[in-house]
C-alpha cells in the first residue's frame, strides 16, 4: 500500500477521528496532533490493515483508546495544580458574555458530561453512526448505549432548560 | 409536519429510542425558522448538534514515508559482523608463507657468481651514496658564505 491509496482510505473518516479527539480533548491543538499519531499508528500497520473489515471503526475505537490515554496521563501530572487552584468558582466576566452564545453553551454542556457520555452523544447524534456500529467501537451492548445515551440528552436538556429560564438576561 | 409528531419525536429522542433517521427529522424541524414557542429552547442543541460536523481535519498529514530501521535487524547484522569476526579469528593458522619467501629470492649456484653480483650491487649502492654526498657539497657553500657575513 502506498502513501496515494492510505490517504484515500482514511479519507472518509479522518475528520470523524479530529472531532472525536476534539470532544474528548477540547483543545484543537491536542485533537490534532492525536489525529495525527493515530494515523500514523494506522499507517504503521498499513500492511496488517486488510484483516479488518472496518478501517473507520477500528480507528475510531483507536481514536477514543488514545484519548482516554492522554487525559489519565494529564490528570495524573495534573494532579498538584488541581489542590492549589483557589481561585474564583464564579464564571468571569467574559465567561458569561461568552455564555451568551448559546452554542457554546450547548459545548460546554456536552463537554462537562463523563466521558463515555462524550463519547456516545459525538458517535450518535454529531457523526450519526447507529448503535451496533457504537456498540462495535466502543465494546459495549446496546443497551447500556441507549441507557448512556438518554441519561446524556436528558443532563443537556436540564442544564439547557435551566439557562433558559434563569440564564441569558 | 404536525407538532403532536414532532412532541413525541422529542420524547422518544431523550428516551434514546429515535432512529437515525427520525433524529435527522428533528435536526431539519429545528434548523427551520418556524420552531414552534415552547420548543425554542431546543433549537440551539439541534442546530449545534447539525452544525458540529462541519469541522475538518484540516492539517497536512505528514506520513513517516520509511519505516526506521527496526532494532532486531541491527542486531542481526552486529551478530553476523561479531561471528564472521570469531570464525576467522579462530581458524587463522599463521600460514607458512615466510619461509618460502625467503627461498624466491633466488640464489647463485656457483659462490664467484654471487660474489660478482654482490659486489655489483654494492658498487650500485656506494654510487648513489656519493651522488647523494656530491649534491650536499653545494651546501658547504653556502656555510662559508654566512661565516664571511656573520663573523664571530
Amino acid at each position: 500500500m502506498n502513501q496515494n491509496e492510505f490517504i484515500h482510505l482514511i479519507e472518509p473518516f479522518k475528520d470523524k477521528v479530529f472531532r472525536l479527539a476534539k470532544r474528548l480533548l477540547v483543545s484543537s491543538e491536542e485533537a490534532q496532533d492525536a489525529t495525527q499519531d493515530i494515523l500514523v499508528k494506522l499507517w504503521d500497520k498499513k500492511n496488517g490493515l486488510e484483516q479488518y473489515n472496518n478501517l473507520e471503526a477500528l480507528a475510531m475505537t483507536m481514536t477514543k483508546n488514545y484519548c482516554l490515554d492522554q487525559l489519565k496521563s494529564k490528570r495524573a501530572s495534573n494532579l498538584k495544580i488541581v489542590h492549589t487552584n483557589f481561585t474564583d468558582r464564579e464564571a468571569g466576566l467574559d465567561q458569561k458574555m461568552e455564555d451568551q452564545d448559546s452554542w457554546s453553551w450547548v459545548e460546554k454542556i456536552i463537554n462537562d458530561l463523563p466521558e463515555q457520555q462524550k463519547l456516545i452523544i459525538q458517535m450518535r447524534d454529531i457523526e450519526q453512526y447507529d448503535f451496533e456500529e457504537i456498540a462495535k467501537m466502543l465494546d459495549m451492548n446496546e443497551t447500556a448505549i441507549r441507557v448512556a445515551l438518554s441519561r446524556a440528552r436528558k443532563t443537556i436538556r436540564e442544564k439547557m432548560t435551566k439557562t433558559h429560564q434563569y440564564g441569558i438576561s | 409536519m404536525e407538532l403532536a409528531r414532532i412532541e413525541e419525536l422529542i420524547k422518544k429522542y431523550f428516551q434514546g429510542e429515535t432512529t437515525l433517521a427520525e433524529e435527522k427529522q428533528l435536526k431539519q424541524y429545528f434548523s427551520t425558522e418556524t420552531v414552534a414557542a415552547h420548543l425554542e429552547h431546543y433549537k440551539p442543541l439541534f442546530n449545534y448538534l447539525t452544525v458540529n460536523d462541519k469541522e475538518l481535519f484540516n492539517k497536512e498529514l505528514s506520513l513517516p514515508s520509511k519505516k526506521r530501521f527496526s532494532v532486531a535487524w541491527i542486531a542481526i547484522a552486529a551478530s553476523l559482523v561479531f561471528f564472521g569476526g570469531l570464525f576467522a579469528y579462530l581458524n587463522y593458522k599463521p600460514s607458512p608463507a615466510p619461509a618460502q619467501v625467503v627461498s624466491d629470492l633466488g640464489s647463485f649456484d656457483s659462490p664467484e657468481e654471487a660474489f660478482e653480483e654482490t659486489q655489483k650491487a654494492l658498487a650500485l649502492l656506494s654510487e648513489n651514496v656519493n651522488e647523494g654526498v656530491e649534491s650536499i657539497a653545494y651546501l658547504k657553500e653556502y656555510e662559508k658564505s654566512k661565516q664571511l657575513i656573520f663573523k664571530k
